[in-house]
């Protein structure tokens, strides 16, 4: 299980602060963001727009343009699951369905009790010891239908 | 001699539960080195035990076999051997991944006791002219992909005009099957820092990237720490080695674009905008990071400098068939018994890969279908499988090399559903800048699903077929490009897949 600060905006200022001497310093303040609070909210992109010269439309675009950021905050615990055809070929599809199944939820989803986020991902690298599982950060690969139900049972415990 | 063990660190191997066997051997109060891996993934877990013989090998561990391991020595039923003497080893000619599970990939003095730096003392001793014309010379050509001579790119950067100019080694390996790249960061991160100084020397670039996509947290995290190393002790900055040469770098993190891959769309995600690909010309040789010159190069290119200067460019070229020149890792994954990464000349065909090194499938059925490069890569039939690696051999199949990796599948797979996927997977990643990707591809997925029902499906094949020659043609880049490889091979050679369906409905 994953915690986040809540949104601080001074803890903001300082993150964006140490980031925006970079060049191309976009990318590294939103990750650096994300990872302090879970997602972007509003307010940075205001922020950000501010430090780097740019107007909130261009920082909108980038931050909505890449699968990685997200714009709410995430389960307690985020499960993604290896979508591509190395992953496919070992059983996936089989294990998403499962996992879709169990959680109630889409690609992308949370669960209605905000346990639970459901992310795909293509490809992690694992592609010799498919399938492959990312839970709560942690690299999980050869992922059996057994060990997808119990963390699913896990999580929501 | 006290008892030495190496896990790998490796995240293939930690996904398996490297971690968890280091933490029983560590709790036996023995020493572990961490290092990378060497690729025979089928047996990781795998741990090396150090004797006054040499390392033995002994895998899949778990935490559980730890102590019996320890105990019974090369009697116990895990021992494999001495991993050069293991039959998947020995058949390969290993020159970048050398190193890669031998050392602690973080220790610059054991990088250099097996041979690191060989390359780059060469390069500064003979200076950029020599260096470059060294890899010129040996053929080597990008292994992103595209297969573009190494050295000829060199040189346009090398001639082009500018105050500043840049190496970005591309490590947005997003191609589904391929791992060469993380593998070797996260096993060997200086032979990428050696490989990209070597870059810099060559072209007269003094500032370098390494854009690493951030589903490989593990690379990301030991380049960083080997960059930081190598700067404390001066083979990156000024005079670096004592040399009149100048060049330094850092890490820069993706967030989840495939389409950062192409090099681009890389430099804009570099710039830190949207990762939209850029027309061509200019070519990033001319105006590139930030309107300088710079050469993008794959990781694997980049490590494959270092022997190129090293031992010769003719040593180099003597490996290899035809215009594809040296050694190539392969990536055998997927549906496959013996996964893991392969570095051999190129030369061996696909099925002499798939059947006789990776042994079939995993799961003992017939192999079917087996796609060679990735999402945008085609998927060849058992007939095809007398293809030889090679660039140009696998270009008059209709299909490509890429970044080298095969992905296997069984006789269960749908290949109708491995088509719409294709699609599908373009649209989900498209960057949205040229309208034949962009909505070609969710046509594509609509045609598809037609097909699959069953609705007129001569008309809608005809209506695919259309659709993949205008995404062939019309497209911006490699995405919407050649997204129509896997489905017209698809297509072309499991047409029973699409028509079955017709006859169900």
């Amino acid at each position: 299980m994953t915690t986040f600060a809540a949104w601080d905006e001074k803890q903001g200022a300082e993150i964006i602060e140490a980031h925006k001497a970079l060049q191309g310093a976009a990318l590294p303040i939103l990750h650096a963001l994300q990872a302090a609070f879970g997602f972007i909210p509003d307010r940075a992109i205001e922020m950000i727009a501010l430090a780097l010269n740019l107007s909130r439309a261009e920082v909108h675009g980038v931050v909505t343009f890449y699968h990685d950021f997200r714009r709410e905050l995430p389960g307690r615990h985020v499960l993604k699951l290896c979508r591509a055809e190395a992953c496919q070929s070992m059983g996936a599809d089989q294990l998403a369905d499962t996992a879709r199944q169990a959680l109630g939820i889409d690609w992308g989803g949370t669960t209605a009790d905000g346990r639970v986020t459901l992310e795909p991902v293509f490809c992690l690298g694992l592609c010799a010891c498919a399938p492959a599982a990312v839970i709560d950060g942690k690299l999980v690969g050869r992922l059996t239908p057994t060990l997808l139900a119990s963390t699913i049972a896990e999580a929501r415990s | 001699m006290s008892m030495r063990v190496f896990i790998p660190m490796d995240s293939a191997a930690v996904a398996v539960g490297a971690d968890e066997v280091a933490a029983a051997v560590a709790k036996q109060g023995i020493p572990v080195t961490r290092t990378g891996s060497y690729g025979l993934c089928w047996l990781e877990p795998l741990m090396e035990v150090e004797t006054s013989e040499g390392r033995f090998a002994y895998g899949p561990m778990t935490p559980d076999d730890v102590s019996g391991v320890l105990e019974a020595g090369t009697r116990h039923k895990l021992c494999i051997g001495k991993i050069d003497d293991h039959p998947f080893m020995r058949s390969q000619k290993r020159l970048v991944f050398a190193r890669c599970g031998r050392i602690d990939p973080l220790s610059l003095a054991e990088y250099r006791a097996y041979g690191g730096l060989r390359g780059l003392n060469v390069a500064v001793k003979i200076g950029a002219d020599a260096t470059l014309e060294a890899v010129i010379t040996s053929g080597l050509r990008g292994r992103g992909g595209a297969g573009f001579p190494t050295g000829i790119k060199w040189r346009t950067v090398k001639e082009a005009k500018g105050d500043i100019k840049y190496i970005v080694c591309n490590a947005d390996e997003g191609d589904s099957g391929t791992f060469a790249d993380r593998m070797i960061m996260e096993g060997d991160p200086f032979a990428v820092i050696e490989g990209m100084i070597i870059a810099g020397i060559a072209t007269g670039a003094q500032r370098g990237y390494i854009y690493i996509r951030s589903e490989y947290p593990a690379a990301v995290a030991v380049m960083q720490q080997a960059i930081a190393r190598a700067r404390a002790e001066k083979l990156l900055g000024s005079n670096l080695l004592g040399s009149e040469y100048v060049f330094d770098m850092d890490v820069r993190v993706g967030a989840g674009a495939y389409i950062c891959g192409e090099e681009t769309s890389l430099l804009e995600s570099l710039e830190g905008r949207r990762g939209q690909v850029r027309a061509k010309p200019p070519l990033p040789a001319h105006h590139g990071l930030f309107g300088k010159p710079t050469a993008v190069n794959n990781v694997i290119s980049l490590v494959s400098v270092p022997s190129i200067l090293a031992d010769g460019p003719e040593t180099y070229k003597s490996l290899g068939v035809g215009r594809s020149l040296g050694t190539i890792p392969i990536q055998l994954a997927g549906n496959i018994k013996y996964a893991g990464l392969y570095e051999v000349p190129f030369g061996m065909t696909l099925g002499q890969l798939v059947m006789d090194v990776g042994g079939g499938t995993a799961t003992g059925r017939p192999v079917r279908a087996v796609q060679v490069g990735g999402p945008l890569g085609a998927y060849f039939p058992q007939s095809l499988l007398d293809t030889p690696f090679d660039y140009e051999a696998f270009t008059a199949k209709g299909g490509l090399i890429g970044h080298a990796g095969i992905v296997v599948f069984d006789d269960t797979v749908d290949m109708a559903r491995q088509a719409r996927f294709a699609m599908e997977f373009c649209a989900i990643e498209s960057c949205g800048k040229c309208t034949p990707c962009r909505i070609g591809s969710v046509r594509g997925v609509e045609v598809i699903d037609k097909i699959m029902g069953g609705n007129a499906v001569d008309d809608h094949l005809k209506l695919l077929d259309d659709l993949c020659s205008t995404m062939k043609s019309g497209s911006l880049c490699a995405l919407g490009g050649f997204v129509p490889f896997p489905v017209m091979s698809a297509l072309q050679h499991f047409p029973e897949d699409f028509r079955k369906r017709r006859l169900a409905a």
